[in-house]
């Protein structure tokens, strides 16, 4: 004790100070990759190994995305250290898409000394500027006495209020220079109001309208995760017995076993949740704004509904659709009152409504996905041995395209925070990355990455994380020898003019290899079972399993581009009818 | 389609560096032009006031203003129409003082404008008027003949016609939330 105190007033390095503030925050798992601008930080990162577990990435997007994963599934802010000029230019895809799906998560960037900013100096890029319009915050470090409190700040808005990504550019003079180390926690931001007061008067009238509604609807998004609301919304339907649809990133919010969670919304979503968007007579969303791939033309969304829309952003609340009750709220303290204040009730009938789109659904397209008799092997035959094998207990992880939109349709979920895909910004190469931050954080767990050819090869590098860390994520190679997603758009849409979509693919067997990683390579359908039950075997281990899929397979059902949420594509050529 | 007017943003934020950045890439990202644009303190110390003229529609305006105040350096951020406010803007002239001498009605002119002469000397004067666009605009017109050398006009500055800054509201509410959130009562999460 004595000895901290000490230590609290001697002078110390900026770089110690960002070591021990992390420290302060309760981190202990940081994703990055080193030069010479941020070296004076990594010289302090070897002090504090015993501390701080660093995971070197091969690339500056993978720690990024690494952070991210591990955020998602634990809940706690993900961090990412990397140098200035190509190292900060190199992580702005990632911090691009945590702002787009509000991922809480401080990246911290080397610059060069504050005298030569502005200069072209080495290695100098304006990160602030290139960075402003995708963080929640940034600020440039230019002091060793403004390091603790720019970290606590940092920290605080990452994560509350709508989480988003926190940039610091961290000048290296900041970094050599000393200061003492006083570090407070951050609780309140003047100009800053992340917990919004809850308006009862809204909510009762929200109350009325729930317990007048013949055909009322929840949607609900990452918001009930983010601000762990689940137990929450569970409740509040089970109450007023209302069903419920997730967005992409609100899967596994709900077990995918409750009796009012009726799927999933958006382009690929189910058919039930879609269409009843458009016969609900009152619709609550819950944490989640409206996207265009869950909403179609606005001008044709939910028109008859009465529409309440709760969420933590005021700004998303009126930005898309028109809404009757706009709640700027917490979502977990918004739902926890409104159950108090809605009536028991149920809706069998109207519910039963979805359980016949369901039932069509699996008739008319996901049967033929999950069990074809004979072809080639499916992407959502693979998916759903997983599921069936894990349990539903896995993570997973999705990279973008075919591989995630099958992902989403045919994994189930018991638990909570089950998900990490990327949402808004739809970034191919997320995912390899992200299911290392996620396996990183949830060792115990199965995280199951599933992923197309083209995304693998975006960020495969990272394979060297995996090797040099022994994180035991199960990559799922969908292997199609396409740009899947875009050649089905090319099919049906541009007339199947194939467009630079074809893949001459490496041999993904001979890569795992190289790295050391379990692998196998499974062509027909009789052995898939055992090599699912095998990758899953040992839940430390790295694996790759690379299936052969159907080449010309496509997402169905599908709202195509431009069309209302009711117009669904059962395949090439039919279209659901109710 | 929405009909479009004018309107006066107020954001009133903490003295930061680059914060009019932050504030002109919302209006950029949604193609909109900003027509005038006032940087100064306001009546809270230490409390920065911008006041940006922008022509749009309700819905934009309402998006913009909301995107803004989600800016973590933003306190408040507020639009007004031309009703809801007094504002002005300021508009310098010179013109060559040859011209003027050899004019009899130039005083007569500078008087129905309600202008002054703010520097006079023997190679040119300086003319300035407050007033909205339309008025400076007009004497720009007027001057025109006499030959204008500069003119520059400033942003507009804006004050509403409520009695306080509606900024100082928020500002109170947020001191009681501080003593609660410091007070080591619950987190704000
Ligand atoms: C970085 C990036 N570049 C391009 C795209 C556009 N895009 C979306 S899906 C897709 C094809 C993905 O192909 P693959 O990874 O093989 O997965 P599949 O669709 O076949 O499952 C492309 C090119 C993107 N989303 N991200």
């Amino acid at each position: 004790m004595a000895d901290n105190q000490q230590t609290a007033k001697a002078e110390m390095t900026g770089g110690e100070i960002l070591l021990r503030s992390l420290v302060a925050e309760g981190v202990k798992t940081v994703f990055g990759y080193p030069g010479g601008a941020i070296m004076p930080v990594y010289d302090k990162i070897y002090d504090f190994k015993d501390q701080i577990r660093h995971i070197l990435v091969r690339h500056e997007q993978g720690a990024v995305h690494a952070a991210q994963g591990f955020a998602r599934v634990s809940g706690q802010t993900g961090v990412a250290i990397v140098t200035s000029g190509p190292g900060a230019t190199n992580a702005i895809t990632g911090i691009a898409d945590a702002m787009l799906d509000s991922t809480p998560l401080v990246v911290i960037s080397g610059q060069v000394g504050a005298s030569l900013l502005g200069t072209d100096a080495f290695q100098e890029t304006d990160v602030l500027g290139m960075t402003l319009p995708i963080t929640k915050w940034s600020y440039q470090i230019r002091r060793a006495e403004d390091v603790a409190w720019a970290v606590a700040r940092a920290f605080y808005i990452a994560h509350t209020g709508r989480p988003g990504p926190v940039v610091l550019d961290f000048a290296k003079n900041a970094q050599v220079g000393k200061a003492t180390f006083n570090y407070k926690p951050v609780r309140f931001i003047r100009s800053y109001l992340p917990m919004p007061d809850l308006d009862d008067d809204k909510l009762r009238r929200a109350a009325a309208l729930l317990n007048n509604a013949k055909r009322p609807l929840v949607v609900y998004g990452q918001g009930i995760i983010l601000s762990r609301a689940e137990a929450e919304l569970a409740a509040f339907i089970d109450k007023a017995g209302i069903p419920a649809a997730s967005t992409l990133l609100g899967l596994s919010a709900l077990p995918s076993d409750n009796p009012h969670y009726k799927g999933m919304l958006g382009m690929h979503g189910n058919i039930g949740p879609n269409i009843k968007t458009n016969e609900c007579d009152v619709m609550i969303a819950v944490g989640m704004r409206f996207d265009d791939r869950v909403t179609g033309p606005v001008e044709t969304y939910a028109r008859q509904a009465k529409i309440i829309h709760i969420d933590i952003d005021k700004a998303e609340i009126g930005k898309i659709v028109p809404v009757e009750i706009g709640i700027h709220a917490d979502a977990r303290q918004a739902l926890a009152r409104l159950t108090e204040l809605v009536n028991p009730a149920r809706h069998d009938a109207w519910e039963a409504e979805f359980d016949k789109c369901n039932k069509d659904e699996i008739e008319l397209v996901s049967k033929g996905e999950t069990n074809p008799e004979t072809g080639h092997i499916t992407m959502g035959e693979v998916i759903s041995t997983v599921a069936r094998e894990a349990k539903s207990e896995a993570i997973v992880v999705t990279d973008v395209g075919q591989n995630q939109m099958m992902s989403a349709r045919y994994s189930t979920f018991a638990k909570t925070r089950s998900v990490v895909t990327s949402g808004g910004l739809g970034t191919m190469g997320f995912g390899l990355p992200a299911a290392v931050g996620a396996k990183i954080a949830c060792p115990k767990r199965q995280v199951c990455f599933f992923t197309g050819d083209g995304g693998l090869q975006m960020t495969e590098q990272e394979l060297g994380t995996i090797m040099q860390e022994g994180a035991g994520v199960k990559i799922i190679l969908l292997n199609n020898n396409w740009l899947g997603n875009v050649r089905q758009w090319q099919e049906l849409f541009f007339g199947a003019r194939y467009s630079f979509t074809r893949l001459v693919n490496p041999d993904f067997m001979k890569l795992a290899e190289a790295y050391g990683i379990a692998h196998r390579r499974v062509e027909k359908r009789e052995d898939l079972g055992e090599a699912v039950r095998d990758m899953l075997k040992n839940v430390d281990e790295p694996y790759l399993l690379e299936v052969h899929v159907e080449e010309m397979d496509n997402v169905f059902p599908m709202i195509p581009p431009g069309k209302g949420v009711s117009e669904i594509m059962l395949n090439e050529k039919d279209w659901y009818k109710a | 389609m929405e009909q479009e007017r004018l309107y006066t943003v107020t954001v009133y934020t903490e003295n930061e560096v680059g914060i009019l950045n932050q504030i002109s890439i919302i209006f950029t990202r949604r193609n909109l032009n900003i027509w005038s644009l006032t940087v100064s303190s306001s009546a809270l110390e230490g409390v920065h006031k911008f006041t940006i003229a922008c022509r749009t529609t309700q819905r934009l305006i309402e998006a913009v203003v909301k995107a803004i105040e989600k800016r973590i350096d933003v306190l408040k951020a507020f639009y007004y129409t031309d009703d809801e406010i007094i504002y002005q803007e300021v508009a310098l002239y010179k013109v060559q003082t040859d011209n003027i001498l050899e004019s009899p009605d130039f005083e007569a002119l500078i008087r129905r404008h309600n202008a002054q002469v703010l520097e006079i000397n023997r190679t040119y004067t300086v003319i300035q008027k407050t007033g909205h666009c339309d008025d400076t605009q007009r004497l720009y017109e007027d001057l025109s003949s006499y030959g204008v050398l500069q003119f520059v006009r400033s942003g507009r500055v804006a004050i509403t016609k409520s009695t306080a800054e509606r900024v100082s509201r928020f500002l109170e509410m947020q001191e009681v939330r501080e003593r609660k959130a410091l007070s080591g009562g619950a987190e704000m999460k």
